[in-house]
């Protein structure tokens, strides 16, 4: 068995357009949700979310390339572009055979599907561009970006919802740990605030009209967000070997299923996966410092996520920091894990633990430490990130300081 | 002989190519012009909507298309055609 560690990390999202700013607001508990700006917004009821504002694919990209990636897939390789310069590694060899890339998207290239559905429905138009499924699969960012950094080992793509990119990254650490891979680029994206992307959402009745609360006994529901989180996973001892700089080591992956509901989630199942990453992690409950929670803000999830982690936690779900960044972030759908990872990090690394902000009422039904509104200070050596998907599947990663 | 239709297929190609205009010459071929199978549906897709007009073009059998596309010339006489034909100009 391979140990496994984080060597890079990349990040656009409504915080910030690269991790440095998403820790610093993580840390000032600065909340990245507004008014969206799109097309047709006034025909929709909600109108918040966690855009990636002043964003221009000009910028960083040229033309044909910007007609071949959809949002989620620029989001991805700006992220994969931060991670890998901060690993110092590049791919070629033996080393590019054995590298590759999984990343999570619930739903791949949203706003291309939306923006064709209008050509050839509203518009009437009979022709699309010959690019569009290149375009919006669901795989195109994972194919870009082995094909950007030269990764020619295992690539794909895993779609299991709100949990993608947790799966994502626990298929990434299992490949390593077993051998099969040296380096994995993993993480994910999710680009689905369009019209049709949120009026989606919208039929639901899960989604706040005026903000992410997570754990608040007055919270009214989720809130969308966008962007990408990409990681370098690499072999430890390939990592010691060239003096990288360790970020943090994965020592844990755990998944679920609750095999009962399409969308209302479980305790027994989530609490399953809690116990699982424990386990594969060798620790015990007492050594886990830190929670990301998957902390959506919607009635259900929060009060059956509270009642996982005390049942899985036992005695000591009472002294565990756990908070939500979805607060500030918004929900990123098959992207979410990946951003919430950074929260990990900069726990184990700068003893910061990010806030649950937008925190107004305590609920008795969530009666754990949520590090209400303000980033606290501490040492924390074991951390845990949660993610439950729609469809009842659990995905749990365990962190350590190194 | 130049026409309207030549100077706006060239345009096109061009663009694909990322050349000027004045380096897209009528004997040149698609693969001179260093464009590819995508680019190549990318400007059939374009002189598409440029002329409002349908190119019978199936990429997995280019040579027994009725469409010639073996220099920028035979694009060009073939789209000409087209536009007779589906706009009977």
């Amino acid at each position: 068995m391979h140990r496994v560690v984080i060597t890079g990390m990349g990040t656009i999202n409504a915080l910030g357009t690269d991790v440095p700013t998403t820790l610093e607001a993580f840390r000032e508990g600065r909340c990245g949700i507004g008014p969206l700006e799109f097309r047709d917004v006034e025909r929709l009821s909600i109108r918040i979310g966690g855009q990636v504002r002043d964003y221009d694919p000009e910028a960083s990209f040229n033309r044909q390339q910007i007609a071949l990636y959809d949002r989620f897939t620029q989001f991805t390789l700006l992220a994969a572009q931060e991670a890998v310069g901060q690993s110092g590694l590049s791919f070629a060899g033996e080393l590019a055979a054995r590298s590759g890339v999984v990343l999570g998207t619930a739903g791949g290239g949203v706003t291309t599907w939306d923006e064709n559905y209008r050509t050839v429905y509203e518009e009437g138009k009979n022709r699309v561009h010959p690019f569009v499924v290149p375009k919006l699969m669901n795989n195109a960012a994972a194919s870009h970006v082995s094909m950007t950094h030269n990764l020619k080992g295992p690539s794909f793509t895993v779609a299991t919802a709100c949990a993608s990119s947790n799966h994502a990254m626990g298929q990434a650490f299992q490949l390593i740990r077993s051998g099969m891979c040296t380096v994995m680029l993993t993480g994910g994206s999710e680009s689905m605030l369009c019209f049709g992307g949120v009026k989606a959402w919208e039929g639901l009745r899960v989604m706040s009209k005026d903000a992410c609360r997570p754990f608040s006994a007055n919270r009214n529901g989720m809130v969308q967000g966008e962007g990408a989180g990409v990681f370098v996973f690499e072999e430890m001892e390939h990592a010691k070997k060239r003096g990288a700089t360790i970020l943090a080591e994965v020592i844990g992956f755990a998944m679920t299923s609750d095999a009962a509901d399409i969308v209302m989630p479980s305790q027994q199942g989530a609490a399953r996966a809690i116990r699982g990453a424990m386990q594969d992690a060798k620790v015990n409950p007492e050594q886990i410092g830190y929670i990301n929670a998957h902390g959506t803000g919607t009635a259900a999830n929060d009060k059956t996520e509270c009642a996982a982690v005390a049942d899985a936690l036992g005695h000591h779900a009472d002294a565990v920091m756990i908070s939500s960044t979805k607060s500030m972030h918004g929900h990123l759908i098959g992207g979410t894990g990946a951003v919430e990872l950074l929260a990990c990090i900069l726990a184990l690394r700068d003893g910061i633990i990010a806030p649950t902000i937008g925190y107004e009422e305590p609920d008795p039904e969530c009666a754990l430490d949520v590090v209400p509104n303000v980033a606290r200070e501490a040492k924390v050596d074991v951390v845990l990130s949660n993610a439950f998907a729609f469809g009842g599947l659990n995905a749990v990663l365990a962190l350590r300081k190194v | 002989m130049s026409s309207e239709v030549q100077d706006k297929v060239i345009e096109i190609i061009a663009e694909q190519a990322v050349l000027e205009v004045s380096d897209v010459k009528l004997d040149a071929t698609l693969e001179d012009l260093g464009i590819d199978s995508m680019g190549l549906v990318e400007s059939i897709f374009a002189i598409e909507e440029a002329f409002d007009i349908q190119v019978p073009f199936n990429a997995n059998e280019p040579e027994k298309s009725e469409f010639d596309i073996s220099s920028v010339g035979a694009i060009v006489t073939a789209i000409e055609a087209l536009v007779a034909e589906q706009k009977g100009t």
